[in-house]
């Protein structure tokens, strides 16, 4: 393979070079980083990472290769891929194929040779940037141009534009290879709607797992058209970019509180605390990484989650229905709340980890002992 | 949960002295133990007999016993201090031993001591082959297929089931101690045999062979609130087979997808809470098919180990320091990251750079042992590599080695590079585990094997192979392309060294560094942060790299730069580390700040919190002049890491560097021989006739001119490697080969060999205007043992007064015409009158924590000071200090791991590591040194002795005494006609080939007790050697010279005057405020 060149600018100027190890092309997006060591296929994998451009943390990347198991949907999210040191080879029995081939045949612009560190802080320091990379223009005065015009995820209705256009059922629990925490639920099977505003597979498997027969309906979809389902409960999936713009998704989950119980994850929290009166805001550079801590406040206990978000709901904004129930350790944000009267709650964290711990998937388990209790 | 209120006083238990499979790691978690839960205001009593420590430091505790870690000595501290509680996790394998011993006595229970950080029965279920493996059965986890055995009957019932080859390991030993893995039914009744005796509870496990299985190991903490964490996971390059303390490892695992490491993950979570740690760190392993993902349990330790520290200094995080406040009470979401400041200790680090360790062996230290790396550690020490990718971290870490590697290949000292290569020969180092393994690699990638064949051969997960696959690629396009920046700056971030690249290129490592300077290609520090820079990082810990942007923040501060030792090996351990502690603390005590450089994760000195500045880097010249650009240091110490930082001395000092200290002229005067002979004649000293060889026939000429027998030894070197006595024209021939072989760009140094000399040790301080004697120190074995291997006493217990005068003298005389400025060291002999200077060295020597702790004087630090510029009379230093009380420091061997070497005493060192004992009493003292050495001292039984001629008439007083004490001898025909011919009653026995049953007959049949056996001449060699491997065997001590027989017999002797009691070190040095002579 002959090395071929790649560049990435950002918006406040900084221009790095190095090599391309994806797709050819061009893309920009808000800069993330993710501080996970292991994942990164089901990473590129998540739909929450529309319109990014994410940072892998770890330098070592691709080391594993793919495994078509790992995926979290059906194809690769993220515009581009920055890394330290691409490994030339997949080292796994799991292994389909090399991540550079993965990158190259799902359009997935990637770069290593750059010091992932020095981005890290700069994000750290100075929040959100816009980027760009590229594998065809390396000169810096226009990529920088670039940069700046690239459209940042503020104000986007990306929900909508990677959910699903069809409803569809789901039925497929963990493979057996998959290191569940907690027994599979041999009980009736209690139907469920998910809303999907970017949903990962994992979580589907683990709702499966814990006794539920899954419909996936797309972020738009009427309240009136998911009761029609006749669910017994209402999930609210992940999802990329700001709650705020997800308009429809919004309306429905306002007609459907109150009715059914209800489970957010990330997104679908947000947009539940929306819904019933908190509000969200854009973080500094957000929670992306498999090593948050955080605190039941019920319990008292710190689980280690995964994370993957940007925006978050305001603490102090909290209506008096609602309740907090998780905070992150690290930063004290809220990762958690449930509704004093309904049968509604929500994390902001990542329960089917994937990748991640699995310290939380007990929360399926409890979204089941709501909907029988 | 906060801090337990309910407990005062803590008994923590350290690791005794350094052996292999326990080293300096434990100092290192044993010293954050006491520091922490002394801050939180407990009072704390430490056993250690381990004086090369800085937890035995008096400001470490409360009350500090450097004594015996027996059950009986600690069931003494334990009635004597009544601690509230006994920490047993934080001192190894040692402590957690002694503490279920002492636990099973009933003394805990008497005297209402809890134990905390892991309570008795959660040690006995981790360490319980049973109880551990049902509890794995419990909580639903796969286990190797395996048995139990008790004896050989149950172990051939065992091998029925499970089938050859299978794994065999004692239970309740560290290291894998006494384990193996048969691959035939003679070797495995033999492991098996080893193994029952050795454990502690003769009780082997035998199971399923895993060999070529990768290797995984977590290091996780749980508090009592259920909370659990993993801090590191660490992947060995060397698959199942070889000991993870013989294994190069990585962190974090890179070959596992996410959800095979969730799998690791949950497991480790499932086995903290099934065994029930509720407090503390521990460690789990684990094997996984890398065909099908099978993972399998191996053990867990239920308490730190080698590899949490490894995992501390990977990550920032600080294990047995977190360890130590979970065992009292805090929860971990009450204890604050060290690093970020601001986020809680409750989290599971993620690093952004990659960390490879490399053991370091002595196989050279003794001729005849088996070097293939088996389930059994014999590595001495390790080394640790930080980079930004793996390559980079596996260059860092062999160039950090010390075994003259500049990194992996393109070594300087590869005169042809071999590329007709024997096949099988490879394939040999490949298959069978080696410590030349990694090289072996690149020589078969080099000699045109593919990836899939090396695979094959060593099993090495395919990902590590081709990491080093495109380092040997590299190699070439560094031969062939053209010079450029761009070529030499993608060599730097491969991690290559400028003496890599320039041998490459045909150029000088320096002619690589000015082209480098002129370029603009120079490293960038990284820190290490726990976080991957997610959050910000309050602490100074910095590795290099080869990147964008550099993180060091220059401080307006002056500094002082340290220059740690490397890796531990034999004849260079932890005293050097415990003296670049001081000199890390003498530094910021006088205002400057320190910056510490070192590569051996297992230290004090690389913790982060020892220094103001810490660089994890190898202590090699191009490594430490990129941070003397970065730091702009003050000054810089080489004299106190050993020999590694002191061999960099004259190269630093060329090229500008600001060394501190005695200067580089004064060390060069007396290491070089001609100086040095000069330097004494001026001032009237004798020392042996000598000469220096450059080869054969002028090691010839100088052995005709002085006489046999001489002393014969490479120049610079430290630990006496390859030193030898030679008594003959034949040995000195050989001798010659083999000596230029070991240091081929250093002549031979030939002495005259002083018979039945003693020998005295004695370390001095010098500030310029004054010089004080810190310790004179009588040897117990005579001159001709390396001074390391020797066991001493501090004051001389038989020297002259005016003897001693002499030695204090001329020990003044040489630092004032040295000019020394710092710390020195002089070997005397003694023989008859007659004293010679034998050697000097002007800088930190082994025993100046020994003597430190018998004088109750910081030494290291105080010559720290002295180095920046303070004067002794400032610092309270200007007299002699001789304690009332005898101190004795007694070495401690590996010989059990290497069985077939002979374990006579010679000018080679071969000790580990060392003990103390202190007593007013000279026996008493004598017998706690011994018995915290692991000597056996029987109260009672047989004693087998056998001495050559020129003893026999000195072995008859000892006897006397031994029958006196109860004891029943056995002697070999001369040592039995010489006993009782002065009437003192012995039995004779046989030598082997005289009859049976012969000597080792009876030791073999366990009715020997002690052995006391002085070599013979080269013809009954053999027969001696045989004795020495049954007594090992047989776990018998057995004393190899008469100095040290005499000594053991006043051990001996000194133990019927009832109980010993215990003391401490702080109520010893309360003596010497009163008794303080002056000079």
């Amino acid at each position: 393979m002959t090395e071929r060149k790649a560049s990435l600018a950002i918006e406040n100027g900084t221009v790095l070079h190095g090599r391309a190890v994806g797709a050819a092309g061009e893309r920009s997006g808000d800069l993330v980083f993710n501080t996970a060591m292991t994942g990164y296929h089901e990473i590129l994998t998540d739909p929450s990472y529309a319109g990014q451009v994410v940072v892998m943390t770890y330098p070592l990347i691709g080391n594993y290769g793919v495994a078509e198991a790992d995926a979290e949907s059906a194809g690769a999210w993220p515009e581009a891929l920055i890394v330290k040191e691409m490994s030339s080879i997949p080292s796994s029995f799991r292994a389909d194929g090399s991540l550079p081939d993965w990158l190259e045949k799902n359009g997935v612009v990637a770069i290593e040779g750059i010091d992932t560190r020095f981005l890290t802080k700069m994000i750290r320091t100075e929040g959100s940037l816009r980027c760009v990379i590229s594998t065809e223009d390396h000169d810096s005065t226009s990529l920088v141009a670039k940069a700046n015009k690239a459209q940042a995820t503020d104000g986007r209705d990306l929900a909508s534009h990677v959910s699903c256009k069809e409803p569809y059922g789901w039925r497929e629990a963990y493979d057996e290879t998959y290191p569940a925490w907690l027994p599979a639920e041999p009980g009736p099977r209690i139907p469920v709607v998910a809303y999907d505003f970017g949903i990962k597979r994992n979580i589907l498997r683990s709702l499966v797992h814990c006794g539920f027969d899954v419909t996936v309906v797309p972020a738009w979809t009427p309240a009136d058209d998911a009761q029609a389902l006749k669910p017994q409960g209402i999930f609210l999936s992940n999802g990329p970019g700001d709650p705020s713009a997800v308009t429809k998704g919004i309306d429905a989950v306002s007609d459907l509180v109150g009715k059914l119980p209800i489970f957010g994850i990330c997104l679908g929290h947000q947009i539940l605390s929306i819904v019933l009166g908190a509000s969200t805001e854009k973080m500094p550079f957000g929670h992306h990484g498999a090593n948050h801590p955080v605190r039941d406040l019920a319990t008292n206990k710190v689980e280690i989650t995964s994370q993957n978000h940007s925006f978050a709901v305001q603490a102090d904004k909290l209506p008096d229905d609602l309740e907090l129930s998780h905070i992150n350790l690290n930063d004290h944000t809220v990762e958690g709340m449930r509704h004093k009267k309904w049968p509604v709650f929500s994390v902001q964290y990542h329960p089917e980890a994937a990748p991640g711990p699995l310290d939380s998937s007990h929360l399926f388990r409890h979204f089941r002992e709501v909907l029988t209790s | 949960m906060p801090r337990r209120d309910d407990l005062e006083s803590i008994l923590i238990i350290g690791s005794g002295p350094i052996v292999i499979g326990q080293a300096c790691e434990f100092d290192y978690s044993g010293t954050q133990a006491c520091k922490t839960l002394r801050d939180e205001g407990y009072r704390i009593i430490l056993v250690n007999s381990n004086p090369a420590t800085i937890m035995t430091d008096p400001e470490t505790a409360d009350a500090t016993y450097i004594e015996p870690i027996t059950p009986d000595t600690v069931a003494k501290i334990i009635e004597k201090e009544r601690p509230d509680a006994l920490l047993p996790t934080l001192g190894g394998q040692t402590a957690l031993n002694t503490a279920l011993a002492v636990y099973d006595k009933g003394v805990l229970d008497e005297f209402e001591v809890e134990v905390i950080g892991a309570r008795p029965e959660v040690i006995r279920k981790a360490e319980d082959r049973d109880l551990f493996r049902a509890a794995m059965r419990n909580c639903g986890l796969e286990i190797a297929r395996s048995g139990v055995a008790h004896n050989m009957e149950d172990a051939r019932r065992c091998l029925a089931e499970i089938g050859l080859p299978c794994v065999i390991r004692p239970a309740f030993t560290m290291g894998g101690f006494g384990g193996g893995i048969p691959y035939n039914v003679q070797e495995f009744e033999e492991i098996v045999a080893r193994g029952l005796s050795l454990s502690m509870n003769s009780e082997v496990l035998i199971e399923e062979c895993l060999s070529g299985w990768k290797e995984f190991e977590m290091e996780v903490m749980r508090d009592s609130a259920d909370n659990v964490v993993i801090i590191c996971s660490i992947e060995n390059i060397d698959p199942m087979g070889v000991h993870t303390g013989d294994s190069v490892t990585v962190a974090p695992a890179q070959t596992l997808t996410d959800r095979e490491y969730q799998n690791l993950r949950n497991a480790s979570i499932l086995i903290m809470r099934e065994i029930g740690i509720e407090c503390g760190g521990s460690n789990c392993q684990f094997a996984t098919d890398p065909e099908t993902g099978r993972m399998v349990v191996i053990e867990m330790n239920p308490r730190v180990s080698r590899s949490s520290a490894l995992a501390s200094k990977a990550t920032g995080f600080p294990i047995a320091k977190f360890a130590a406040k979970l065992a009292v009470g805090y929860t971990l979401d009450e204890i604050q990251n060290d690093i970020t400041k601001e986020t809680p200790a409750c989290f599971e680090p993620t690093i952004d750079y990659c960390v490879t360790k490399i053991p370091r062996f002595a196989f050279e230290k003794f001729p005849g042992t088996d070097p293939t790396l088996t389930t059994q550690m014999k590595s001495v020490g390790e080394v640790m590599g930080i980079g930004r990718t793996f390559k980079e971290s596996l260059q860092k870490a062999l160039r950090g080695l010390e075994t003259g590697l500049s990194g992996l290949g393109l070594d300087p000292r590869e005169s042809v590079e071999a590329l007709e290569v024997d096949r099988s020969e490879v394939a040999h180092a490949l298959r069978i585990p080696n410590d030349q393994r990694l090289i072996a690699i690149r020589t078969a990638f080099r000699a045109g094997w593919s990836l899939e064949e090396i695979h094959e051969a060593t099993k090495i997960d395919r990902w590590f192979l081709e990491n080093m696959r495109e380092l040997v690629d590299f190699e070439e396009e560094l031969r062939g392309r053209s010079f450029s920046p761009a070529l030499i700056r993608e060599a730097k971030e491969l991690g290559y060294s400028d003496r890599q690249i320039g041998h490459a290129t045909q150029r000088t490592p320096d002619e690589i560094a000015a082209f480098r300077a002129e370029h603009g290609i120079q490293p960038v520090y990284k820190l290490v942060d726990t976080c991957a820079a997610e959050f910000e990082a309050a602490t100074p810990y910095y590795y290099s790299a080869w990147e964008a942007e550099t993180e060091a923040r220059p401080t307006s501060a002056e500094k002082i730069l340290i220059l740690g030792g490397g890796p531990n090996r034999i004849g260079q351990g932890i005293e050097f580390d415990y003296c670049c502690v001081h000199a890390a603390y003498a530094a910021r005590e006088i205002g400057y700040e320190s910056v510490m450089v070192n590569s051996n994760p297992e230290t004090v000195s690389t913790d982060f919190d020892t220094s103001d500045h810490l660089f994890f880097e190898p202590v090699t010249h191009e490594d430490v002049m990129h941070i003397v650009q970065a730091t702009e240091p003050k000054g810089i110490i080489v004299q106190y890491g050993g020999q590694t930082p002191l061999n960099l001395a004259n190269k630093l000092h060329a090229a500008g560097a600001p060394l501190i200290g005695t200067s580089v002229e004064s060390i060069d005067r007396a290491e070089d021989r001609e100086h040095f002979s000069t330097f004494l004649k001026k001032l009237g000293l004798r020392q042996p006739k000598n000469g220096t060889a450059k080869s054969p026939a002028e090691a010839f000429a100088v052995a005709r001119r002085i006489g046999y027998p001489v002393v014969v030894r490479p120049s610079y070197v430290l630990g006496g490697r390859a030193m030898e006595i030679v008594y003959d024209d034949n040995t000195l021939d050989r001798y010659m080969v083999h000596a230029v072989e070991a240091s081929p760009e250093h002549p031979v140094l030939i002495d005259k060999f002083l018979e039945d000399a003693i020998e005295i040790d004695v370390d001095a301080i010098a500030d310029g205007d004054i010089v004080v004697v810190a310790g004179v120190m009588e040897h117990i074995e005579e001159a001709g043992v390396h001074s390391g291997d020797s066991s001493c006493v501090l004051p001389p217990h038989t020297l002259d007064p005016q003897l001693i005068r002499e030695v204090m003298d001329a020990t003044k005389a040489m630092a004032t015409e040295l000019g020394v400025i710092g710390l020195m060291n002089v070997q005397f002999a003694v023989k008859g009158e007659e004293v010679f200077v034998l050697e000097v060295n002007p800088r930190a020597s082994r025993t100046i924590p020994f003597v430190s702790k018998a004088t109750g004087i910081p030494f290291a630090k105080i010559g720290a000071k002295v180095m920046c510029g303070k004067k002794l009379k400032e610092l309270g230093v200007s007299k002699e200090v001789i304690p009332p009380y005898f101190s004795v420091k007694a070495p401690v061997f590996p010989y059990n791991r290497f069985p077939k070497a002979d374990s006579v005493l010679s000018p080679e060192m071969r000790s580990t590591g060392e003990v103390m004992g202190i007593s007013m009493r000279l026996g008493e003292a004598f017998h706690k040194a011994y018995d915290a050495a692991g000597v056996n001292l029987p109260p009672q039984g047989h004693i087998l002795i056998t001495v050559k001629p020129a003893d026999k008439r000195r072995i008859v007083g000892e006897a006397r005494t031994l029958v006196g004490l109860g004891y029943e001898l056995v002697a070999t025909d001369g040592t039995w006609r010489a006993i009782t011919s002065n009437g003192i009653a012995c039995a004779r026995v046989d030598k082997v080939g005289e009859g049976r049953p012969n000597i080792v007959d009876l030791i073999k049949n366990r009715e020997i007790a002690l052995i006391l056996n002085t070599p013979h001449g080269k013809k009954e060699r053999r027969d001696d050697s045989e004795i020495r491997a049954a007594a090992l065997e047989a776990n018998v001590s057995c004393i190899t010279t008469l100095a040290g027989i005499q000594a053991l017999v006043s051990a001996l002797a000194a133990a019927r005057g009832g109980d010993f009691p215990v003391t401490s070190l702080q109520e010893h040095h309360a003596h010497l405020i009163a008794e303080t002579s002056p000079v």
